[in-house]
């Protein structure tokens, strides 16, 4: 699931600027999940916001809308609907999501709510944590399912770094595990230690450009003439 | 000779080899360097110029590198994986062979965490090994990563680190035979305290014919103060300082701790001569670079070995 963070309610004045009429557009998918961005973050920003404003003397107008997903075009119609009453739309979607909104009102500011912080899993109700850089290019079937790109604070290919603490943590801090000593722990305790005893070569990195995936059953569908 | 520098020739002919450490200045200060490098001169075979170390900028580990062979010292060139990509890793490699350079050292680097610039963006395009590798088949194969063509290939020494102390301890071993299949040709390790384990650490090298392949230079920094022991033992990730070392420096007197530490060290020294599979010593003598000679000195290694320098090879690709 793609994860985000709430942006500061000063940023978000501050991005919000002098618009009076507002469409706060909340979404129902991952940022949903991470309870960052769905229904109920979208109500309790309203709050704070109406709070916040009247406090200086009101004048901002609101309306709630949160629908299914904002990464795709099926969903919109209602939005697509009430988005010309507004000066500009604030989206509690993914940084994707932000982009698409934009994209279909480029007349309008579209204003993202949220920072988006990555590709991870639940460690708890509203905790998680990172996993994935989307490299495109997977190791895990080599690394013990343990990512070195993400969880190596130096993505090394041939890890463990000479930093590791005596207790199996990181350099860079001693609460967070180091990624190549659980890397060996975990192919250790597979009897697949040879999979790290040979040299890595340097990867190359196929997230350096904007990347469009068509898959397979679909690419007579979108090709071109 | 893969390079034509001191540090290899020293290595081949068999002798112990001394390595030192100088730490560029915070500044364009050249005089510091000349100060830094004067009392090492004739001491160590090479010396080693780190690369923003700790993540802190400084001079360049290359243009520090030239002004020690103004001065006559061979440098060893540290180069890390946190500040440059692959094509500024080739470029500077090349521009170091072409000025006189002869021995590199590859290395990830510290997280960038640490140092000036906290939130700086970490490069780490490639790792060490792979840096290993890519020096080597750049001045054996006089080829780039990419696979084309170089024009005249660079002659470096390549050298490549070790941390015994490390966890996990018995994967340590196999990380060395990586950087040794990768290319490396000598290594330094990161600062000894702990002998024992250092012994348990070298035995297996020796039983996998590590050592055979590789020179090891084994790391020896001297401890200068309680404070500094304590430091090294606490908070440096990765080193191991054992209890009993600590005790001793609190057990003599506070103006002799300095004496005391030099004296370990020497003992140290001693030992590593006779352990099979050692080919030398790397030492870092932490800004107190004016108390080498005294070191090596009391530790018998003077006077330093003058290997006459063999005649220059053709570059790869032309013999
Ligand atoms: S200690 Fe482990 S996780 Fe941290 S940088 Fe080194 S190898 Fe990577």
């Amino acid at each position: 699931m793609i994860v985000a963070s709430r942006k500061s309610l000063d940023e978000i004045l501050g991005l919000l600027g002098s618009c009076k009429k507002v469409l706060v557009l909340g979404c129902g998918g991952c940022t949903s999940i991470c309870l960052a961005g769905g229904q109920r973050e979208v109500r309790d920003l309203c709050a704070e916001l109406d709070a916040r404003v009247r406090d200086h003397g009101g004048g901002l107008t609101l309306h709630e809308l949160t629908i299914e997903r904002q990464c795709n075009e099926t969903f919109f119609a209602d939005a697509d609907a009430l988005v010309k009453d507004y000066e500009a739309v604030l989206s509690t979607a993914c940084g994707a999501g932000v982009q698409f909104v934009a994209e279909r009102h480029p007349a309008l500011p579209v204003l993202p709510a949220l920072n988006t912080a990555f590709v991870g899993f639940d460690k708890g109700v509203g905790w998680y944590e990172e996993n994935c850089r989307t490299c495109g290019d997977c190791v895990l079937g080599e690394t013990g399912g343990i990512c070195p790109v993400t969880r190596c604070a130096k993505s090394l290919f041939n890890g463990p770094c000479g930093g590791t603490r005596s207790e199996g943590t990181c350099e860079v801090d001693k609460t967070v595990p180091c990624a190549w000593f659980e890397i060996h722990k975990r192919l250790k305790g597979q009897g697949r230690l040879a999979l790290i005893t040979k040299v890595r070569p340097a990867r190359e990195w196929e997230n350096q450009t904007r990347r469009s995936v068509i898959q397979e059953p679909y690419k007579a569908r979108y090709a071109k003439p | 000779m893969k390079s034509g520098g001191n540090l290899e020739a020293v290595l081949v002919a068999g002798h112990f080899a001394v390595t030192g450490e100088l730490g560029p200045p915070r500044g364009s200060n050249v005089d510091a360097v000349r100060k830094k490098a004067a009392p090492l001169k004739g001491m160590v075979d090479a010396v080693n110029i780190t690369d923003n170390q700790t993540a802190v900028v400084r001079m360049s580990s290359w243009a520090t590198s030239l002004i020690c062979i103004q001065e006559g010292l061979e440098p060893n060139y540290q180069m890390v994986c946190r500040d440059r990509n692959r094509l500024a890793m080739q470029a500077d490699i090349l521009g170091a062979s072409a000025l006189g350079i002869r021995n590199m050292l590859a290395l990830s680097g510290d997280h960038q965490s640490f140092g000036d610039h906290p939130k700086c963006k970490g490069v780490f395009d490639i790792d060490s090994i792979q840096l290993i590798n890519m020096v080597k088949t750049m001045r054996d194969e006089s080829k780039f990563l990419s696979g084309e063509a170089i024009d005249g290939p660079p002659r470096l020494f390549i050298g490549a680190a070790a941390n015994p102390f490390g966890e996990p301890f018995e994967f340590r071993v196999h990380r060395l035979a990586k950087k040794v299949a990768a290319g490396a040709d000598f290594i330094q390790t990161q600062c000894i305290y702990n002998m024992e384990k250092f012994g348990r650490f070298i035995d297996m090298a020796n039983d996998m014919g590590l050592t055979q392949k590789v020179h090891i230079l084994a790391g020896i920094t001297p401890l200068k103060s309680l404070p500094m022991a304590k430091y090294m033992a606490t908070s440096v990730p990765g080193m191991d300082v054992p209890e009993a070392l600590i005790k001793r420096i609190e057990g003599v007197d506070k103006k002799k701790r300095a004496d005391e530490g030099i004296k370990i060290a020497c003992e140290q020294i001693q030992e590593l001569r006779e352990m099979k599979g050692v080919a030398g010593i790397h030492l870092m003598a932490i800004e107190w670079e004016h108390k080498v000679p005294e070191i090596v000195e009391r530790a018998g290694l003077l006077p330093r070995p003058k290997v006459a320098p063999p005649p220059p090879q053709p570059p790869a690709g032309e013999a």
